[in-house]
């Protein structure tokens, strides 16, 4: 089904700009033709069809469905809401705020803003069709767990006790009040409503993530095309046990969502990049970066940043040397 | 007179919703004023989780997205 795209890169990268198909130059510009239009295509279609399905489900809903849970399951739901929840990067501290205030736990608040941005469909999509379904199984499986980890992690050393004042208030009166939310989007949508929305969601989100894509396989086709065959295998190929802790550590100021770094990613794996350092690598990039931790600054105090960026870091490393001890069996 | 607040941490999608009502507002010749409102304490006392959202003389009429034109030409009417 995806040969299409094969011959697409083919005709433009051989027929009509006339390059070599033996050639460095000709494998990377026919690896970028291939990589970009399947990605376009494969995101317009399912973007629209995922957003039909999720259109009623909103961060208001997802708050009171959390309110009022047990730990256990809250920290699950957090993070599966988390993965599946469309929000707005930009609404993290609003949102933050709303469940503080309706008395949900930080931790569990945690488990759905630490989800987010390493899960969610368009960088599902993207390593469905880059990298297989097992690997982005591996990946669910993996992004849930520092979620829901992170998040009972949290609580365990009350990090509520590092809120800023207002929040840490609001989040008291919350528990003792235990509000209830009725009426939050409950209402059903009709056919019509679910195809705006989904066709909003399209635009909106292909709009912001289109420049990701070029960039993403750019790079991944420069290091397809002129990494010399064999480098990353033979220095970093053994899976080196600091090649973990440095990847992450490199990945920190790479500041990119989950769009950009995946074709990246499928270029250093196919060049023989352990599977445990380049996952650790990918989720660096996505979910530790300075921008989005200055603006939780406004809800939490130094200390409380400090150590949710440091239980990210760990979090990351651990990924790595477990998946790399475990690669040989997968 | 009517006062509009947009509510938003200074997202590009929160810019755009507060310039928008703007322009329509001085299309129509609406008699409003239109602000931005970015600080957390007053948006949370809204109790409005996604932004933007948008406030008509302290009553919260939108949240979550941008407001379409219809929607806002209705509001200025």
């Amino acid at each position: 089904m995806f040969e299409i795209f094969t011959q697409l890169a083919d005709w433009l990268a051989f027929d009509l700009l006339g390059l070599s198909p033996s050639s460095k130059l000709g494998d990377a510009v026919h690896f970028f033709i291939e990589d970009v239009s399947k990605i376009y295509v494969l995101l317009v279609v399912m973007i629209y069809a995922i957003a039909l399905l999720r259109a009623s489900l909103n961060v208001e809903r997802v708050r009171s469905y959390l309110a009022g849970k047990n730990r256990a399951v809250g920290y699950m739901l957090g993070a599966g809401f988390g993965s599946v929840t469309p929000f707005c990067s930009c609404s993290s501290i609003p949102v933050f705020l709303g469940f503080t205030s309706a008395g949900i736990p930080v931790g569990i608040t945690m488990s759905f803003l630490l989800t987010s941005p390493l899960i969610n469909e368009v960088a599902v999509l993207l390593l469905m069709s880059l990298l297989g379904w097992k690997f982005t199984l591996l990946y669910i499986v993996v992004g849930m767990s520092v979620g829901i980890i992170g998040g009972a992690f949290l609580d365990a050393i009350r990090a509520e006790r590092w809120l800023q004042d207002f929040a840490a208030k609001a989040l008291q009166q919350g528990q003792q009040n235990q509000p209830t939310y009725s009426g939050a989007g409950s209402t059903s949508m009709s056919f019509a409503e679910r195809h705006d929305f989904a066709k909003d969601e399209t635009l909106e989100i292909f709009g912001r993530v289109w420049k990701w894509v070029i960039i993403g396989v750019g790079l991944g086709a420069a290091l397809h095309g002129f990494v010399p065959d064999g480098w990353i295998e033979q220095h970093l190929g053994d899976g080196q046990w600091w090649s973990v802790p440095a990847a992450v550590l490199l990945a920190i100021p790479l500041y990119s969502n989950a769009t950009g770094v995946i074709p990246v990613m499928e270029s250093l794996i196919v060049n023989g990049l352990p599977i445990g350092t380049t996952l650790a690598f990918c989720m660096s990039t996505v979910a530790a970066s300075f921008p989005e931790f200055i603006l939780l600054k406004q809800v939490m105090q130094w200390r409380l940043l400090a150590t949710v960026f440091g239980m990210l870091l760990v979090a990351f490393t651990l990924v790595g040397w477990i998946f790399n001890s475990l690669s040989p069996y997968l | 007179m009517k006062q509009i607040k947009v509510l938003g941490s200074g997202c590009s999608k929160c810019m755009k919703t507060a310039e928008m009502i703007e322009k329509f507002a001085a299309e129509l010749g609406a008699d409003v004023t239109v602000m931005k409102e970015t600080d957390v304490q007053v948006i949370m006392a809204y109790g409005v989780m996604s932004t933007p959202a948008v406030v008509i003389d302290d009553e919260v009429v939108h949240s979550g997205s941008m407001p379409k034109a219809e929607q806002i030409k209705a509001w200025l009417a």
